[in-house]
């Protein structure tokens, strides 16, 4: 019985963390934390970090990492910039169904962070060959449009053609070596990031997200709070926030995919040996993960309403600290949705606690890093007592 | 030897106690190691040398009990404390830092300075000093520790030991991955040490060496010291009954087995570096084992058979496989394997027994209620002791552990088991378990339509092989020789066979 609330507790670690933090900035902020204007600004604050997040955690508990998160949103809201400065909205289809647009962007988003996904895992794994072969039918498709001024639609199979005839060449010719994912997302941090410029003309892309051919639409209207009557509810981003989470969350526990995803972080070694084919199991970590990225990076351009190459400048570290916080272990194997949430609410509850108490900005920071190391403290106390 | 006056030994280990948690690692162990002698620790795996050896070097302090250091009393708080007192732990796995260089690793954590630069005309002479008493003069301080072999590595850890003024060197199983000539030069220096007044504790399964360089021994059963004596007095089977506490017979039941139809050939498979030729045949209602020493392929043979290794040439027919063998496609043909090495390969050791067990075979959508009812079942039938199937394998005893990946084969329900020393670091009753649940299934159970498996084992422990097997065959250097019938082989045949036609002495009585 004892051991069993022992381990209920250490189980609700970061829930007693948040219900902590919060508590906290309730009792010192007052009244002015304490409304649902506030409230709805911490889920408005967390959701791209948070969406992110979701991802990362996958690839944490598969035992890899990714920092080059920051620079697929940037890369992702210049690529919709892009495309919308093409004036895809002249195609008859769209004109007639203005809600294709906004959901051309949300695919076209996605779309780009599961390509940089299959790169990313793809060189993890050993198959360079394939990453070289996503990173040429993205190339194509960018040079055909840009360059040749194809339409889109032209682009893309083209694109897909060239990359996958690539991908299907080397599997026979190219050798495979492991690289540690680290270092290829930190290459990637650096490479994607100047992609973003590039696509970019070396500045913002501004874009009028209101409407389309003088239609309205309402990819901006995501990152808007819902107005009903008097009652503000919180903007549609937070709802995809909240479904996404449910859906991975489902996923990491019920189906094979995700047992998986925890067997090859927890011992690589024995999930060969169980017939898990790993490599696989890895490079789809990376797409739905790094999909996931793309997503929040179509939420940030929603919420800039323009495709900026600088944006989400340290998103990666706040989107691996939401996942660390939230009991998730960098060796893999260890973690979960629910903390990852957890850990995502609290560091915007510190970021939005420290503006209402009128705490400049170094002090959230420094909170932050100061919970970041507690979290894990706690943590690996807790599994020094399981020993 | 040297015969020394042994009023107060150099050390004594009186009631020694050590739990963890409800299991009872130590109760009441006593040990006298006198200085210029060599000390046996025997015992089979899990008996309690290694948690002994712990709480002598500090890595754990003992629940109760006393020690004494050349009769002042010893009380360690850590293994640096240990280490102050004159304790040097020799280890199986080596603990050089394999970067850098030979004196580096000689002085380290004891590097003579001045402020904080280093005394390098120092270093070198301490370090030439100790490398002198380990026989390695002419060995070059800056080789990188890396770059040498294993025996030189455990050598310069002696001589680390000694430099820093150790006076009781533990020497835990030695000469696991030694040569016949590396464990010569050993010996002779473990005889030089004694001369020197250091009193040594040397703990190893091989009977053999112990009575070539021990001159008295303390046998430890399930954490308590059951005898002790002059090793030269003691008859070896003496000594194994001490360890075993049972009659060995009893061990391998066997009840009567019908050969069924072929399920695996193999023709002149050769993989990467090892094996360098394997023909057997397996048929249904059959244990074959395979037999040799430590690095002969075995392991490499079975990982070849099972895809995790890549097959230079040669032909395998596996469970009417046709095309690439895959890990996926062998566990799909009903194909299972059980690896050598449990915490690095075997199980997902942080993850849960239900985890774990059904990892090479599950649904699309795995829920907790469905994990449950699998795995409550092969709990209860092996049995497996534990709280719950959610239970993290970590907590498990080695035994335990080991039937969570016997009962992955059975949950995958497959017909043919390839099993990698089955029964490495296990207790007596989870061994004697194991080879009653091979027998069971070798033998099948016709009346409740359950049809025999094959069985291939690999173990180093040839009591074990002779007691499950039908048929062995013995590896030597990547080649394995026929089968023979069980009946006509035993420990002595295998052994000249194994160590190349008695080129080697043979080694029998190893444990697991």
């Amino acid at each position: 019985m004892k051991e069993k609330i022992v381990k209920t507790i250490s189980k609700a670690g970061p829930f007693i963390a948040l219900l902590f933090v919060f508590g906290l900035f309730a009792s010192l902020g007052g009244s002015d934390f304490r409304q649902w204007g506030t409230m709805n600004d911490i889920l408005m604050l967390s959701v791209i970090v948070g969406i992110a997040a979701l991802g990362a955690t996958l690839v944490i508990i598969s035992g890899g990492i990714d920092l080059s998160v920051g620079c697929t949103i940037a890369a992702v809201t210049v690529v919709i910039a892009r495309m919308f400065n093409m004036r895809l909205g002249d195609s008859y289809l769209i004109e007639q169904f203005p809600i294709l647009w906004p959901l051309c962007a949300m695919a076209g988003g996605v779309a780009f962070g599961a390509a940089v996904g299959v790169v990313i895992g793809s060189s993890v794994v050993g198959h360079i060959g394939r990453a070289a072969a996503v990173i040429l039918g993205l190339l194509v498709m960018v040079w055909l449009r840009s360059g040749a001024d194809w339409p889109l639609f032209v682009c893309i199979p083209l694109g897909i053609l060239a990359g996958g005839a690539l991908w299907f060449l080397n599997t026979i010719s190219i050798k495979k070596t492991p690289l540690p994912p680290f270092i290829v997302t930190l290459g990637l941090w650096a490479s994607l990031r100047g992609t973003a410029k590039w696509l970019a003309g070396g500045t913002s892309v501004y874009v009028d997200v209101s409407e389309v051919n003088g239609k309205a639409i309402w990819l901006n209207t995501i990152m808007r709070d819902i107005k009903v009557g008097d009652m503000i509810l919180p903007m549609p981003g937070v709802w995809m926030w909240g479904l996404l989470a449910v859906a991975m969350g489902l996923m990491l526990k019920y189906t094979r995919f995700g047992r998986h995803i925890y067997a090859v972080g927890s011992n690589e070694n024995t999930a060969r040996l169980c017939g898990i084919n790993v490599e696989k199991t890895k490079i789809l970590t990376y797409l739905v993960a790094i999909a996931c990225a793309g997503l929040a990076g179509v939420l940030r351009f929603a919420w800039l309403g323009m495709g900026d190459p600088t944006t989400d400048i340290g998103t990666e570290l706040l989107v691996i600290a939401s996942v660390v916080i939230g009991g998730a272990s960098l060796n893999g194997g260890v973690g979960g949705i629910g903390g990852t949430l957890v850990g995502t609410l609290i560091i915007m509850i510190v970021y939005k606690g420290c503006t209402v108490l009128g705490l400049q900005n170094f002090v959230q920071e420094i909170v932050t890093g100061a919970i970041i190391v507690a979290a894990v403290t706690l943590d690996q106390i807790r599994h020094k007592k399981a020993d | 030897m040297g015969v020394h006056d042994a009023s107060t030994p150099r050390l004594k280990m009186a009631g020694i106690c050590k739990r963890f948690g409800p299991t009872v690692a130590l109760g009441g162990v006593d040990l006298e190691a006198r200085a210029g002698e060599a000390h046996a620790l025997i015992g089979e795996n899990g008996a309690g040398k290694s948690t002994l050896m712990k709480v002598l070097s500090g890595a754990y302090q003992a629940d109760s009990g006393e020690m004494w250091i050349d009769g002042t009393v010893y009380q360690p708080r850590n293994p640096l404390d240990g280490r102050e007192r004159g304790v040097a732990m020799i280890y199986q796995e080596l603990s050089l830092a394999q970067h850098l260089s030979v004196m580096e690793n000689i002085v380290l954590g004891n590097e003579p300075c001045s402020g904080p630069f280093m005394r390098w005309k120092d270093i070198r002479r301490i370090a030439g000093e100790a490398l002198a008493h380990v026989g390695l003069e002419t060995l070059p301080l800056e080789t990188r520790a890396g770059a040498l072999s294993n025996a030189k590595q455990q050598l310069i850890e002696i001589a680390r030991s000694v430099a820093t003024g150790a006076k009781i060197l533990v020497f835990d199983e030695p000469t696991s991955s030694l040569s016949r000539q590396d464990i010569d030069n050993l010996f002779r220096l473990i005889r030089e040490l004694k001369e020197k007044d250091y009193a040594i504790v040397y703990i190893s399964h091989f009977l053999e060496e112990i009575q070539e360089i021990t001159d008295r021994f303390t046998v430890l059963r399930d954490g308590e010291s059951v005898g002790n004596g002059v090793t030269a007095e003691a008859a070896i089977n003496d000594i194994i009954t001490m360890m075993v506490g049972r009659d060995v017979d009893d061990l391998y039941p066997r009840s009567p087995r019908h050969i069924g139809g072929r399920v695996c050939e193999t023709r002149h498979v050769a993989g990467a570096a090892k094996p360098a030729d394997v023909s057997l045949d397996l048929h249904r209602g059959e244990v074959v084992g395979i037999a040799g020493v430590v690095g002969a392929g075995r392991t490499e043979f079975l990982r070849c058979l099972f895809a995790l290794d890549p097959i230079r040439s040669g032909d395998v027919k596996i469970a009417s496989i046709d095309g690439t063998l895959t890990p996926r496609r062998l566990w799909n043909a009903g194909v299972g394997i059980i690896s050598e090495d449990r915490k690095r390969e075997g199980l997902a050791t942080a993850l849960s027994i239900a985890d774990n067990l059904t990892l090479s075979s599950q649904p699309f959508i795995i829920t907790s209620t469905w994990q449950e009812t699998v795995c409550r079942s092969w709990i209860e039938a092996l049995p497996i002791k534990c709280a719950s199937p959610f239970q993290a394998v970590d907590d498990l005893s080695g035994g335990n552990q080991q039937k969570v990946a016997i009962a992955r084969l059975l949950h995958a329900d497959v017909d043919i088991l390839l099993l990698d020393e089955p029964t490495r670091g296990i207790d007596v009753g989870s061994k004697a378990q194991i080879y009653q649940l091979i027998d069971e299934l070798a033998a099948g159970n016709p009346e409740a339509g359950v049809k025999p498996k094959a069985i291939l084992v690999v173990s180093s422990y040839l009591p074990e092989l002779l007691g499950i097997c039908d048929r062995i065959g013995v590896m030597c250097k990547g080649k394995l020789g026929p089968l023979k019938a069980v009946g006509d082989v035993d420990e002595h045949s295998i052994m000249l066979e194994a160590t190349g036609a008695g080129a080697d002495e043979p080694k029998d009585g190893r444990e697991g």
